[in-house]
């Protein structure tokens, strides 16, 4: 008795877009169980220290946002809540920066690696934008001081017309959508570049081509 | 996956892939990594809680400084002060900073507009019931624009000269109605009655401050309160905030600008700093490409440290 080979799906969108995916990032290298030997310092922990402070900022922030833009003010519970998210700022930066020295002294943008450096300095940039919105968005006199100082900065290089540091309303969109979004797509796409190329060898091992 | 590839002629970085491997656990590292974090953010927060100074109300501006409220309105309907001599986004009164000659500020255009007078008269025209406020708008009004310039600007000059700013120490002079206008502002404010009243255009929603703090601004409280807290634009504050908080760190550099020269005693200091900022940014983008710096690493060798067990295994 004969049988139907299994229909793959190919010539399909559906299966085009699945073999892009293995292809970029294969299952095995996505979540691998086994690391490079060299891979054996406390610096690679920075990174997933990074992660980890990212997600208990947007996890904090979440929780704030129930709330409201100023239940902090009123609340006890909305305080510590505010607390734990500045302080999971200053850890998030504080690992984001040493992980960034990290890579730098590795050189860890050999290799087809150039890529994953970008998006780790842009999401960078990017987290300073949204914690810099942060502190505009509290409504109280730290808010009031840094937005008048700020907006100098801003319109003396043409964009306050578009980007008012004096308007809250605009300053908290930015904050709690647009940047967290751009920090979270750019994070992920950092993290798949790590995966797919894996940790970068150390400096020395190099191979003399012919 | 990662094939080998060029670094200079004649070197190659190794696949990773092609190296002894170990077991290594992502999946609990990560959540020991997110157990760590999110205690540490717990404890901290419990510790060390975290800054809320209360924001500045227009009143309190008025009853703890009234003398600079009479003089910002003053300022404000002779077109001196910060605000009103801006440029672009408020207005089109300077050409505002540029750098290396381009004109930065002003090719933004004016896209938040703000009559500064209007920060002063807007108010008023909304008080009822005062005879003395309504008696100097019309007075106001009646006047041509250049005499409602002189007036103001007399006044403005006179309390600049009083001692301590003292609206009663002002000697008589041809102030028109300014002194009954700045009085009925001030009133007005330490009654509370400017709260609010600057954030939107007529609408019940107000979520745009820009006008309250251009005018919170324009006076020298916000900026008195600010230094005495030390958190200045030349004490480090743009990255400070209250108290003995870490407020932004990692605005250090763009902070340290403005401490040293030449960016301490420039005009155009915002437009420089920022332009330096943005090369600087770029530079560290495409780091992985610019030569020499890309090749720090090797000639300073912390990658020694960081792989010293693979470099040992090597040896032996």
């Amino acid at each position: 008795m004969s049988t139907a080979p299994p229909d793959t799906g190919g010539g399909t969108w559906t299966a085009g877009l699945r073999d892009r995916l293995s292809r970029t990032v294969p299952a095995d290298q996505l979540l691998p169980d086994r690391q490079p030997a060299y891979v054996a310092s406390w610096i690679y922990v920075f990174g997933v220290l990074t992660l980890a402070g990212l997600i208990v900022v947007v996890g904090s922030g979440l929780v704030l946002s129930f709330g409201g833009a100023i239940w902090w003010h009123t609340s006890s519970l909305g305080h510590f809540v505010n607390s734990v998210h500045l302080w999971s700022v200053e850890l998030f930066f504080a690992c984001m920066v040493i992980h960034l020295w990290g890579k730098f002294w590795m050189a860890a943008w050999r290799g087809h690696r150039g890529l994953t450096w970008v998006t780790g300095v842009v999401a960078f940039v990017a987290s300073i934008g949204a914690a810099f919105t942060g502190y505009l968005t509290q409504s109280n006199f730290d808010s009031q001081w840094i937005s008048g100082e700020a907006k100098d900065g801003i319109n003396s290089i043409g964009v306050g017309s578009w980007f008012n540091v004096l308007n809250p309303g605009q300053m908290l969109m930015w904050h709690i959508v647009l940047l967290p979004l751009a920090v979270g797509v750019i994070a992920v796409l950092h993290i798949l570049m790590v995966r797919r190329h894996g940790v970068v060898p150390p400096l020395g091992d190099e191979e003399v081509s012919s | 996956m990662t094939t080998t590839t060029t670094l200079r002629p004649g070197r190659r970085t190794p696949d990773s892939h092609g190296y002894p491997t170990r077991s290594y656990d992502l999946v609990k590292e990560f959540v020991l990594a997110l157990g760590l974090m999110t205690a540490l953010s717990l404890v901290l927060a419990g510790i060390f809680s975290s800054p809320d100074d209360p924001s500045i109300t227009m009143s309190g501006w008025a009853k703890a400084d009234p003398a600079d409220v009479v003089a910002t309105a003053a300022g404000e309907l002779a077109g001196t002060t910060t605000s009103a001599t801006y440029g672009a986004p408020y207005n089109h009164a300077s050409e505002g900073q540029s750098v290396l000659g381009l004109q930065l500020q002003k090719w933004g255009g004016v896209g938040v507009p703000v009559d500064s007078a209007d920060l002063v008269l807007q108010p008023l025209r909304g008080v009822t019931g005062d005879p003395r406020t309504s008696l100097a708008l019309a007075a106001w009004d009646a006047l041509p624009a250049s005499a409602q310039t002189a007036a103001a600007t007399a006044y403005a000059d006179a309390l600049a000269k009083a001692p301590d700013g003292d609206p009663a120490q002002v000697p008589a002079g041809r102030y028109g109605p300014l002194p009954a206008m700045t009085a009925a502002f001030l009133r007005l404010a330490q009654g509370g009655g400017l709260e609010g009243s600057l954030t939107s255009s007529g609408t019940f929603y107000g979520g745009d401050q820009t006008r309250s703090m251009l005018l919170l601004s324009d006076g020298a409280y916000l900026e008195d309160t600010a230094v005495a807290d030390h958190l200045g634009g030349d004490q480090w504050g743009m990255m400070n905030e209250v108290g003995n908080y870490p407020g932004q760190p990692w605005m250090w550099l763009y902070t340290f600008w403005y401490q040293v020269k030449p960016f301490s005693t420039s005009e155009n200091a915002d437009a420089q700093v920022w332009m330096l900022m943005m090369g600087l940014t770029l530079a560290l983008i495409l780091l992985p490409w610019i030569p020499g710096l890309r090749s720090i690493p090797r000639w300073i060798p912390v990658h020694r440290l960081i792989w010293r067990e693979h470099y040992r295994r090597q040896r032996t």
